[in-house]
């Protein structure tokens, strides 16, 4: 990725490699994390699930930053500040990775408006179906529910900004 | 984005394995999310330990945050009362909210003198507050209606407790960990507190809809008319919740289940009362000494 782009300090050093494959890590723990520190007690689930939007982006964008088994354990950590029941995130944010290794090899060449497509399925899917896990069929959600998919779809462009600024700072080290 | 051939390892034995167990340990985290999943829905209290030992980190983040944005709120605030007017309103305003909760707590004491007085002995209790918290964040990606509480077993909060704002009530305590704790409200879907009328003592359930309001739902009588307006306080029943405590007030007319606005809505909350439950369930009985000790042996 750093290759297309202009070198302005082309002798300053890489990130150790520790730390450049711990990046991606970071950034989708830290998103996670944001819902729970976040200081608003919020009548509605409007709040987009900035775990899972970055994890998809690392994904889509840079498919060697996480290992294909990283979405169970980083799962682990949304469920247990998310409020859904533990779990949930690990079976539906791995049943997205492999899904998204499906597409990948009928897809091979796939350009951003293709990405934007598979991001809003698998968010679409782990929201409704985690909407259907945690909560009772009967409770008054939905259309809650569909603006929250809204806005964390509309959300996909940004995160792909700043997966891009983050994996061009670890440079070609992972 | 060009394709990447990494399925094609060469012929790097370590390179195939290492591919090989990736998509193996993926699999195998879906498995295990699923195995998981169905072990936290069967045991909804399975996993409290991991989530408060999370809790306790995320909280002081939380409060430090909150104390933070609460002092950048003030300023436009402290900017606003030098306006006359709005801060006679506010006055005003917080003047009629006063006697509104006075009011219906009235209501209550009319209600409960006429029926007291008809009963010879009641076991009557003052609930004792525990402590003053903060509600600090919430679980605001979820459908679930959680509240993290600033406070946990170091200060004496435990599960069960019911979490009271200036207004009305908020929720109860249903997991604590040493410095937090987790507050179902009452506006979560789950969530199911027994009320009655204030006008004439007329059970029902506030059960939690999930859109920051509850639904007012009769219990027993068919047919039963709601009028707006018409005000919602904890009955005391199951033992929680004190009598008394302001819940909700209906908005429109309706029969048998209508919707109502919580007193106390939680983003509006900032300090709240941690209460011991009313009437906190009874010890345990003690394990019997063996199967020669009969239940009739006392009665001889």
């Amino acid at each position: 990725m750093s290759r297309n782009t202009i070198d302005y300090r082309p002798f300053e050093l890489p990130l150790p490699p520790g730390r450049a494959r711990a990046l991606p890590w970071i950034s989708v723990i830290a998103a996670s994390a944001v819902t729970a520190i976040l200081p608003v007690v919020a009548s509605l689930a409007l709040m987009p699930p900035l775990g899972l939007l970055l994890l998809l982006t690392w994904r889509l964008l840079a498919r060697f930053a996480l290992r294909p088994w990283a979405a169970a354990p980083l799962g682990l950590f949304d469920d247990l500040v998310s409020g859904q029941p533990l779990g949930s995130s690990v079976l539906l944010w791995s049943l997205c990775f492999i899904a998204i290794d499906l597409i990948e090899q009928r897809l091979v060449f796939r350009d951003f408006w293709q990405d934007w497509l598979i991001a809003t399925g698998a968010i679409a899917f782990c929201l409704t179906v985690g909407r259907w896990i945690a909560l009772p069929l009967g409770a008054h959600v939905d259309p809650v529910l569909l603006a929250q998919i809204v806005i964390t779809v509309m959300l996909f462009p940004l995160a792909v900004r700043a997966v891009a600024w983050i994996d061009r700072r670890r440079g070609d080290a992972a | 984005m060009a394709p990447a051939r990494d399925r094609r390892t060469g012929f790097s034995r370590r390179r195939q394995y290492s591919a090989f167990f990736g998509y193996v340990l993926a699999v195998a985290g879906a498995v295990v999310g699923a195995a998981l999943l169905a072990a936290s829905i069967f045991n909804p209290p399975a996993f409290s330990t991991a989530r408060m030992a999370v809790a306790s980190v995320t909280a002081p983040v939380a409060s430090l945050l909150d104390s933070g944005t609460d002092a950048i709120a003030s300023v436009p605030q402290a900017i606003g009362t030098w306006i006359n007017v709005h801060g006679e309103n506010a006055a005003l305003r917080a003047e009629l909210k006063r006697h509104d909760a006075l009011l219906s707590k009235a209501r209550v004491i009319a209600y409960d003198n006429r029926r007291l007085r008809g009963l010879l002995r009641v076991r009557d209790r003052t609930p004792e507050p525990v402590l003053t918290a903060r509600l600090v964040a919430s679980t605001a990606s979820s459908g679930r209606r959680f509240a993290l509480l600033n406070a946990g077993r170091v200060q004496g909060v435990t599960p069960g407790m019911p979490v009271l704002g200036p207004e009305g009530l908020v929720g109860r305590v249903l997991e604590s960990g040493p410095i937090a704790a987790r507050v179902l409200l009452i506006t979560d879907p789950e969530s199911l507190v027994p009320v009655r009328r204030t006008r004439d003592g007329l059970p029902a359930i506030a059960a939690g809809r999930g859109d920051g309001r509850v639904d007012i739902r009769s219990v027993g009588a068919a047919n039963v008319r709601f009028a707006p307006g018409d005000m919602f306080v904890s009955s005391g029943i199951g033992g929680l919740y004190a009598p008394g405590v302001p819940v909700a007030r209906v908005e429109r007319a309706g029969s048998d289940s209508v919707v109502a606005t919580p007193y106390a809505p939680p983003d509006a909350v900032d300090f709240v009362i941690v209460e011991r439950p009313f009437m906190p369930m009874p010890p345990p009985l003690p394990p019997r000494a063996g199967p020669a000790v009969s239940p009739a042996a006392p009665a001889r």
